[in-house]
């Protein structure tokens, strides 16, 4: 009998320490920070914004209003006039599927990764019971969800502030805040755009513990994400839509408006809440009864 | 080396009782999405519809006296707005606003264009926001997805800036303006519902019967629940609710029902404030480089056209103005009404076979024509009678009778009925 089964049977456990419960979370965010994979995706995600930045710069560089006729991606018209915008529509535009693809591969290898290339069982070694090692799984995917979204924001910021000019901001309504509000603003729209992904982070961690293959848990993660994405395009869908995670991702954009709109932001987070309950319990469920073979 | 197993089943490895525990834990995540499911499918249609409120009873007439007085002058809130007019799906190029107002214009290269924006109403679910503060500055947005059209009105400038294109477009409106201009304050001022209730009470004869149906609550205020039913059978109107707000007498909600199916038109507040709106709501500066369209004196009929599109009510939704009873007469020449109240069928002479022509065209024209001719018959019905032949088209709620000698019978009543008034005017 391995020693796992004694830390993590009945009233043979002996409660670990906060200090070590925030080691074990530590060591988690350190080991998922710290792979060449994740700089790489984190890499990617900064440079959407300099793209964006320098195709906009590179199309409205006479001067001109940039040629937006209203259908481009969210945002991009303001760009020219406001570098502050260049946070928005960097956002927008990863959201969609940057930002949670990312998520879906470190949360798909959170459980399964480990599995794969047999860690797993050390791992539940040690005596912290797979609850505490989902919980510092989950927590630390969380806290890439948000690196992730600041890196796009701080990377957008920083190309916005160099590419164009800066001032006072007009908000979608029509109304003016002072650049600092509306910094504040952009700070609130990175935590709600950080918020969207606790649903998906949530299901990667589930579809983790189905499966010993990493790589097969990414893989059905951003399969689930891509589905979801398109079952939202359907308009004969509707009735599931409000349903899906992705739906309400793009409400972040009602913090810009004067007064907010808070309704959609409600939705959205109470959607992704929801989501991480189910999932979270399911994965929960699934790994704290599985046989841990490899 | 020995499985990692998440029991400790020392002596009974594998027996029911992991699996009973396994079965437990799996109940969580299918607990929570149960109770999740019950509270969004149960809970939250029951808050939607709690409880009338317990109201003093009121007749008809003094309601709609209440409605008449009302003076709330400062209010804010969000609209939700729904219509159904059941309009045939035109091919793009074809404004679906020709088939309310005959508003013609299509979109022009400025994108903040009131006008271009008018149509968007006439279908789909939207979201309105709304703020007034007294006659002289209103304001509304349409929501839209991660974008926002505003129209601000304050004093003598009436702005519209349109957030996803990033452009503006400016009118030294109101004051200018003669006739139907003038009405773009008075209607927004109070949130005219008023106005609306007004007119649609105005109407009201002995073809139709108000009566006051029980109470609801509408954006957590207390309302009474004004229903106008046509007496008249011939009508496709079924009935028109209007909630009105049992404090202040402010209508919270209109509802237009065909005779049957879902409504055609179902605008109310979701929040209303009857608090006075932050000055800022009602100021606008065009942001540096953003593209701002002057209008240059012509008066703005997109903008009040677009301005009436936003409030929840009746006459002011195009497609709705063909209602008679809504309308209150017609200054189109050449028109003659038919019949009187709810009923009444506008009938207009045109040029002499003007449909059968352009049939007649579309099938000179081979194969692409012959499309066209196609199109033509799948959004009219073939029928005849006395007066000969000619098209019905119809919306859930107006139908209109081209015959093929080129006149036109239009009302909110039943396909027979317009036969027979074409039969009976031959």
């Amino acid at each position: 009998m391995s020693r796992a089964e004694v830390a993590d049977g009945r009233g043979a456990r002996t409660a670990p320490s906060a200090l070590w419960q925030l080691s074990l979370f530590r060591s988690e965010v350190t080991t998922v920070l710290r792979r060449w994979r994740t700089l790489a995706l984190l890499g990617v995600l900064a440079a959407v914004p300099v793209l964006v930045g320098i195709a906009v710069k590179m199309e409205t560089g006479d001067g001109g209003p940039s040629g937006g006729d209203g259908h481009g991606p969210a945002f991009i018209s303001q760009i020219s006039n406001n570098g502050l915008f260049l946070v928005f529509a960097s956002l927008a535009a990863t959201l969609p599927f940057f930002l949670p693809m990312a998520v879906g591969v470190v949360a798909g290898d959170a459980v399964a990764g480990e599995a794969g290339s047999g860690t797993l069982r050390y791992l539940l070694v040690a005596p912290a019971g797979r609850t505490r090692l989902l919980l510092a799984k989950y927590a630390s995917t969380l806290v890439f969800c948000l690196t992730a979204t600041l890196v796009v924001a701080v990377s957008a910021l920083t190309v916005g502030l160099l590419l164009f000019p800066v001032g006072d901001v007009t908000l979608i309504s029509g109304t003016q805040i002072s650049f600092g509000e509306g910094l504040l603003r952009a700070v609130a729209i990175a935590g709600v755009v950080a918020a969207s992904l606790v649903g998906v982070a949530a299901v990667g961690l589930f579809v983790s513990t189905l499966t010993n293959s990493g790589i097969a848990a990414m893989a059905t993660t951003v399969g689930l994400l891509i589905t979801a994405q398109i079952l939202d395009q359907f308009p004969q869908l509707h009735a599931v839509q409000p349903y899906l995670f992705p739906h309400y991702w793009l409400s972040f954009a009602d913090l810009l408006r004067e007064p907010v709109y808070w309704e959609p932001l409600q939705r959205n987070l109470g959607l992704q809440a929801l989501y991480a309950a189910v999932f979270g319990s399911a994965a929960w469920a699934r790994f704290t009864t599985k046989d841990i073979t490899v | 080396m020995a499985r990692i197993q998440p029991t400790q089943g020392a002596d009974d490895t594998g027996t029911p009782g992991t699996g009973r525990r396994k079965a437990a834990r799996y109940a969580v995540p299918v607990a929570v999405a149960g109770v999740a499911a019950a509270t969004i499918g149960f809970v939250v249609p029951a808050l939607a519809s709690t409880g009338d409120p317990d109201l003093p009873k009121i007749s008809a007439q003094d309601l709609i006296a209440k409605m008449a007085k009302s003076d709330v002058q400062q209010a804010s809130g969000t609209v939700k707005i729904s219509t159904d007019f059941g309009l045939p799906s035109l091919p793009s190029g074809l404004s679906l606003g020709d088939a309310g107002k005959g508003s013609g214009g299509g979109k022009g290269g400025d994108a903040a264009d009131p006008q271009a924006k008018l149509t968007e109403l006439l279908s789909g679910s939207h979201t309105l926001r709304i703020a007034a503060d007294g006659p002289d500055k209103q304001r509304f947005s349409i929501v839209e997805r991660a974008a926002e059209y505003t129209v601000i009105h304050n004093g003598d400038d009436l702005w519209a800036y349109d957030s996803a294109s990033d452009s503006a477009h400016h009118s030294k409106a109101p004051k200018q303006r003669d006739g139907d201009g003038h009405e773009v304050p008075k209607d927004l001022a109070g949130l005219s519902p008023q106005e609306l209730a007004k007119r649609a009470l105005a109407t009201v004869d002995d073809t139709t019967s108000v009566t006051v149906d029980g109470t609801a609550k509408v954006a957590g205020r207390d309302a009474y629940q004004l229903v106008i039913k046509p007496k008249g059978g011939d009508s496709t109107v079924g009935a028109v609710r209007i909630a009105v707000d049992a404090k202040n007498g402010v209508p919270l909600k209109f509802t237009l029902a065909p005779k049957s199916g879902k409504a055609i038109v179902d605008a109310g507040f979701t929040k209303v404030d009857f608090g006075k709106p932050a000055a800022k709501n009602f100021s606008f500066t065009p942001p540096k480089g953003t593209k701002v369209t002057e209008d240059a004196g012509k008066p703005g009929k997109g903008d009040d056209a677009k301005l009436k599109g936003k409030l929840p009510g009746a006459g002011e939704l195009p497609g709705l103005a063909g209602l008679p009873g809504l309308d209150g007469g017609s200054d189109a020449s050449g028109m003659k009404v038919i019949g009187k109240g709810w009923s009444s069928i506008a009938e207009i002479k045109g040029p002499k076979g003007a449909v059968d022509k352009l049939s007649e065209d579309a099938k000179g024209k081979g194969k692409a024509g012959g499309d066209a001719a196609a199109l033509l018959d799948s959004f009219g019905k073939k029928v005849s009678g006395d007066f000969g032949s000619g098209r019905v088209f119809s919306t859930r709620i107006v139908n209109v009778l081209m015959t093929d000698d080129g006149r036109v019978y239009a009302g909110a009543v039943t396909k027979d009925a317009l036969v027979k008034a074409a039969d009976s005017a031959k």
